[in-house]
């Protein structure tokens, strides 16, 4: 086992030097059970300090170790190496997000998207603590959990053609938890939400290639968030041209 | 926030290429999801003209059907058949997606309203496939 390697080409690029990334190799000690981020700070450690890429809790919660390996959007904190090895693995940054070093891209865009889709809780008049808290029944809590488990990696942002195409698409995380807030039985910002939801740029950009569902690590399914805010944003222009006195 | 954001001049812009579908299996399904419509199409604009054809009296419409037998045609519509299915099975696969069914309080697995969707398809298909042989006798 102990000498065992295995190869990771691992994407490069140094602001202001190069004009774009290119591929180092490292060859370095295979450990069945290491994943690509270990062999990452492997390099960093003991082979190569000047390799940059940004990862925090190792354990699937912080959504920060999101990159391409062989191509595909994972959290390299759950790719282990014995699924490729022997074969090399190619280590690139999140796709259609723009690089600012080695493995490490700009979120900004991200983050901008997501403040836009107000997901917090909103209420029209805050009731006194003293009444309490705003009780839930199970199944209206079952009703958006699923979308609440999404941790911001960005994977799907990464998988989608759509996204790449047209950056303006507000994107599949950025839906996904508009739309948990719209089913949220204590929320009342949906009038807030859906003008940005049902816009151009929101979710009728998107043409269903289901990619960002498949590649979600938290199995949160943004593209039935997508499709089904769809239907709401057309139940909003149908009454809205039925009731033109106003909507409900 | 402004102040963290990175010097916009010094980032590298990936692009996607005109080939990026052919990256992973999903895309290139997709693609020929879509692709189909253009087969379904162009069969729809055919079937309207067999039918214009109908209006020219019983010659016309008996001279366009033959030219309809022709091997190339025989393949189009061979090729449009397969489009549709797919077409067909992709479309019961996205609506239960984006339209969740539920019994009372528990909603119906995905792959069960998706069979369900498919075996309705498959007795309608056959229905109409019984009527026209039916008419043909």
């Amino acid at each position: 086992m102990a000498d065992k390697t295995i190869t990771l080409k691992v994407a490069r690029y140094r602001p202001g030097q190069d004009p774009a990334p290119t591929l180092q190799t490292y060859t370095i000690p295979y450990r069945q059970d290491w994943v690509v981020l270990d062999a990452l700070n492997h390099i960093k450690d003991q082979v190569d300090g000047t390799l940059s890429y940004r990862w925090s809790c190792r354990m699937g919660v912080c959504g920060s170790c999101g990159m391409m390996v062989n191509g595909v959007p994972k959290l390299t904190c759950a790719a282990f190496l014995r699924d490729y090895h022997p074969r090399e693995i190619r280590v690139e940054p999140l796709a259609n997000f723009p690089v600012i070093r080695d493995l490490v891209v700009d979120i900004t865009d991200f983050l901008d998207k997501l403040k836009r889709v107000k997901p917090w809780l909103i209420r029209k008049l805050e009731k006194p603590i003293a009444e309490g808290e705003y009780l839930q029944k199970p199944q209206e809590l079952e009703a958006y959990k699923q979308f609440t488990q999404c941790i911001n990696c960005m994977l799907c942002y990464s998988a989608c053609p759509v996204y790449g195409l047209e950056p303006e698409f507000l994107g599949p995380a950025a839906i996904a938890l508009g739309y948990r807030y719209n089913l949220d039985s204590r929320d009342q910002g949906r009038e807030e939400r859906q003008p940005v939801l049902g816009a151009h740029d929101g979710v009728w950009q998107c043409t269903f290639v289901g990619e960002c569902s498949e590649v979600c690590p938290k199995h949160v399914d943004p593209a039935a968030a997508i499709q089904r805010s769809k239907v709401e944003a057309a139940k909003d222009w149908v009454k809205a041209v039925l009731l033109p006195w106003g909507q409900r | 926030m402004t102040g963290t954001r990175p010097d916009k001049s010094k980032l590298y812009y990936p692009k996607m290429t005109p080939t990026w579908w052919l990256k992973r299996p999903n895309y290139i399904l997709f693609m020929l999801r879509e692709f189909s419509s253009v087969f379904i199409a162009v069969f729809l604009v055919v079937f309207l003209i067999q039918i214009c054809q109908l209006t020219r009296g019983p010659e016309a419409y008996a001279d366009f059907s033959q030219r309809l037998g022709s091997p190339g045609w025989i393949t189009f519509h061979v090729v449009a058949l397969l489009f549709a299915l797919y077409h067909s099975i992709t479309w019961f696969y996205s609506s239960a997606i984006v339209l969740p069914m539920r019994i009372g309080e528990t909603e119906i697995p995905r792959n069960r309203v998706v069979a369900l969707n498919l075996a309705l398809l498959a007795v309608v298909s056959f229905v109409v496939l019984l009527l026209f042989i039916s008419l043909q006798g």
